[in-house]
């Protein structure tokens, strides 16, 4: 067909709002990490590299270590429950599959901030939780669980696995399972054909969720604020404050770029791997 | 194998029920008379009614829904053109373009609604409806443009030179064959879209201004000082809106296969 | 059958760094039934797609009646086609389908009615205008294809393979159905198959396409009987194609495989061994080897050859079986 210059207007809109509102605002928070704040309010267009310092005084230091090991808990504990989850799902029925896909799509879909108010309810002193226990006579007194570490764990795992799920499902789901049988033909025990053939085929859902999960636990404040108290304090706090209340705008920027950059490193990681550029099970 | 496969069903199963527990208990205590959430007292839709009774609550709602329409529209509009135009054109940009486009779903949210933050200051734009109109249409546009996407890869190129042949101009040929094939597509892409940004709370959070309040905000900032029956009716309120369009943006999708 | 309405002038064609064709001319009669037949790859679609107007050619032009339509938008030329998939649209019924082209010339609805009406009849698929595309058969989706194409009465009517997705059964009936509505209708048709045997089949007139280049054109008499080239006779008639001295002077021969003899008392001169027999489609296949290493293969029909393989026989032809074609 020949070439219709006139094609090029419907890209126009697309084109301006990604780099005015996309690249622009990233390329800002990079250039606004350089910056330097000011005396009272705002930022001064010196160039300083003590916000990136700043993130290794010990009390920065020790959020990120602390947002990483929250991130690696909640991560592996996400692996363990979502893992098999979507494996077994793939190996049901047509019929199944889709139930199962359909009841998914309200824990994947809806905000996990709503979806998280449920745990405070059974958390709480005297919630749901203590009630039946206490009711079954297990336990005498509230266990307090709200407002700790493990709530927290159980937040994090509880608004991501969906996504960990969805990602193994639609790999596991486009696997050939004769592949599996041949396996086991050829004399393979079912563990050996798992770790040599299933897991091997479905690694690139496995990453997928990975990448799903483990930067946004970084990031997801409202669980570590609705769950945690103020006793769990995440890299995505941190942001927070400075924004709102500590007003040091290009320090939340170093910490947003120091983000962004384990974001793609994992990313690049997960495409490297699996030699693909989109993430499996996103749509 | 009879007893293999039962285990399996059984793990789908608890995992599914402790997914849908903390909803499920969210809607049931939203019903309950007594103000303590683990004391049934009976059932009551007083808190629905003073909800209906808040001023807030209800300017929370109308902006909400002001703010979801406007984003999933534009965003439509936006999506759908850029999809069919980069489907047709050569060129290097364009693959770089599409890469930045979806940055907005791929990074954590707190990063966007800082971004957001900081550059919407940096331009001097008010905070408020067109600042949070801009954000949200800017996360939406990715759930448009990659479904649509999708549906233009498995359209057939050669209905569209049918069209033609039979003696459509190109303009025609869109309207007449093109559109309607990616209707779905763009009708299921907009559903989500809306429902992303009806329950959007941590880039609203960073994006509003100091008089303009989301019913997710609003409950956010209530959930921190605690737990009331209000929160649980307001949450059902949201969670019923984002599942029926859930609901139809599935039925489309189906429909379309 | 005299006047020519289409013309096609020196036309080339890259896409990238291919060439897909290289220098092609070609005049079509009206009225014509005319076959472009190749292999994949042969550049017989891009061909086709030049004439409808779905693509440009890089140099040369396409005629229409005299008129110079090489950059002719495809909606402006009085050409159809019916697509190798059918390309019915899948949200409109089969009278809107059939009606499309009509519809954009803004004909009064009452005539779009009966002209769809008419058409359908002619493909012998009355009554089934309410019906969507997803809801009817392979054939007929293919008649419902045809009848879009025919109701817009063009001149030209472009078929790309139409039959290929169809079994052998219908398709031989299409091919049938086919010949008659054109001969019925008037209309040029130029179609585009690599099956030989529908080619033979079918057409006025024959071309044969060899990467991006005409081959040959003629009749299927002259085409099969008479090849110019050893490509020719290998694509229409599985020919043998042989080197051998012939008055002092080396010279590639054609000789179908059914031509060739074996233990013939005349006609015989070569010796060779058999080595291979196999029977596929009611034909006995011998593969020979000459002393000279060319492999050749004699068919007969039944399985009467008197040969078992690792056997030595005397092979020829009958000289006026041979036809002399270039390398």
């Amino acid at each position: 067909m020949k070439k219709h210059s006139k094609i090029w207007v419907s890209v126009i809109p697309l084109y301006i709002f990604t780099l005015i509102f996309v690249a622009g605002p990233l390329i800002y928070m990079i250039a606004l990490s350089f910056m330097t704040r000011a005396e009272v309010f705002g930022v001064v267009g010196e160039f300083t590299l003590d916000n990136y310092k700043k993130i290794f005084e010990p009390i920065y230091l020790k959020t990120f270590a602390e947002s990483l090991k929250l991130a690696f808990t909640s991560t592996i504990l996400i692996i363990l429950l979502g893992y098999p989850y979507g494996y077994f799902m793939a190996k049901l029925s047509s019929v199944w599959k889709k139930r199962m896909m359909a009841l998914l799509m309200i824990p994947f879909w809806t905000s996990a901030l709503i979806r998280l108010y449920g745990w405070i309810i059974i958390f709480r002193s005297n919630g749901v939780l203590d009630s039946v226990l206490m009711g079954l006579g297990i336990t005498k007194d509230p266990l307090k669980l709200l407002y700790t570490y493990p709530a927290v764990v159980v937040g994090m795992v509880y608004a991501l696995l969906p996504f960990m799920i969805l990602s193994v499902y639609s790999s596991a789901e486009k696997m050939d399972w004769s592949l599996v049988e041949a396996a086991r033909d050829l004399g393979a025990s079912p563990m050996k054909a798992f770790l040599t053939v299933t897991l091997k085929l479905t690694l690139p859902g496995l990453l997928s969720g990975v990448v799903l999960t483990f930067v946004p636990s970084m990031g997801l404040f409202f669980i570590a604020d609705i769950l945690g108290g103020n006793k769990v304090v995440l890299v995505g706090s941190i942001i927070q404050e400075q924004l709102t209340k500590g007003r040091n705008w290009p320090f939340a920027a170093a910490l947003s770029v120091v983000l962004m950059i384990m974001t793609s490193l994992i990313i690049g990681i997960y495409r490297k791997v699996t030699n693909t550029k989109d993430l499996e099970g996103l749509f | 194998m009879k007893n293999r496969t039962k285990l399996p069903n059984i793990y789908l199963g608890v995992i599914l029920v402790i997914m849908y527990l903390p909803i499920v208990l969210t809607v049931f205590y939203s019903f309950n008379e007594s103000k303590i959430s683990s004391i049934w007292g009976g059932f009551s839709l007083k808190w629905y009614e003073e909800l209906m009774g808040d001023r807030d609550l209800k300017e929370a709602l109308r902006n909400s829904l002001i703010l979801a329409a406007l984003s999933c529209s534009a965003s439509a509009v936006i999506g759908t053109l850029g999809a069919v135009g980069m489907s047709r054109i050569q060129s290097k940009s364009k693959g770089i373009v599409e890469y930045i486009s979806t940055i907005p779903i791929m990074i954590p949210e707190i990063i966007l609604g800082m971004v957001f933050l900081a550059f919407f200051s940096l331009l001097g734009l008010p905070f408020g409806m067109t600042t949070l109109v801009l954000a949200h249409t800017t996360f939406c546009i990715p759930y448009i443009f990659m479904m649509v996407k999708a549906r233009l890869i498995g359209m057939d190129k050669s209905l569209e030179e049918a069209a033609r042949d039979l003696g459509a101009s190109p303009v025609r040929a869109f309207f007449d064959i093109v559109l309607p094939l990616i209707m779905p597509a763009i009708a299921s892409g907009m559903l989500l879209a809306f429902a992303m940004s009806f329950d959007d709370v941590v880039i609203s959070i960073f994006v509003t201004g100091p008089k303009t309040n989301t019913l997710p905000i609003k409950i956010y900032t209530k959930m921190k000082t605690g737990v009331t029956p209000e929160i649980n009716a307001l949450s059902t309120v949201i969670l019923v809106v984002t599942v029926f369009l859930l609901f139809l943006s599935s039925r489309i999708k189906k429909k379309q296969k | 059958m005299s006047e020519v309405l289409l013309d096609l002038v020196d036309i080339k064609k890259s896409f990238g760094d291919v060439e897909v064709l290289k220098g092609i001319s070609l005049g079509i009669h009206k009225g014509e039934f005319i076959t472009l037949l190749g292999s994949s790859g042969c550049g017989k679609t891009t061909t086709l797609r030049i004439i409808a107007g779905l693509e440009t050619p890089d140099s040369g032009k396409v005629l229409l009646d005299g008129k110079d339509i090489t950059d002719m938008e495809p909606h402006k030329r009085d050409v159809n086609t019916v697509f190798q998939n059918y390309a019915l649209f899948p949200h409109m019924t089969v009278a809107a389908n059939v009606g499309y082209g009509l519809k954009i010339r803004k004909v009064p609805k009452e005539t779009i009615a009966s002209e769809v009406e008419k058409a359908l009849q002619l493909v012998q698929l009355p009554g089934y205008d309410k019906r969507m595309p997803s809801e009817l058969s392979g054939g007929q989706r293919q008649r419902v294809a045809i009848a879009r194409a025919i109701v817009n009465h063009p001149q030209v009517l472009l078929l790309d393979e139409p039959l290929g997705a169809l079994d052998l059964q219908l398709r031989r009936q299409m091919q049938l159905e086919l010949k008659r509505l054109q001969k019925k209708l008037g209309i040029t048709f130029i179609y585009i198959t690599h099956d030989q045997e529908e080619a033979i089949n079918m057409s006025d007139r024959i071309v044969v396409m060899n990467e991006g280049v005409f081959e040959q054109i003629g009749t299927p008499d002259e085409v099969y009987n008479t090849p110019k080239s050893s490509f020719v006779a290998r694509f229409i008639g599985n020919a043998n194609i042989i080197t051998c001295q012939r008055d002092g002077r080396a010279v590639t021969l054609a000789v179908r495989s059914e031509n060739i003899l074996i233990n013939d008392p005349d006609n015989c001169p070569y010796t060779a061994t058999v080595l291979e027999k196999s029977f596929a489609g009611g034909m006995l296949r011998v593969v020979l080897r000459l002393q000279s290493g060319e492999e050749i293969v004699a068919s007969r029909h039944g399985i009467n050859i008197k040969t078992e393989v690792g056997e030595t026989v005397h092979t020829g032809w009958n000289p006026e079986h041979a036809v002399e074609v270039e390398e």
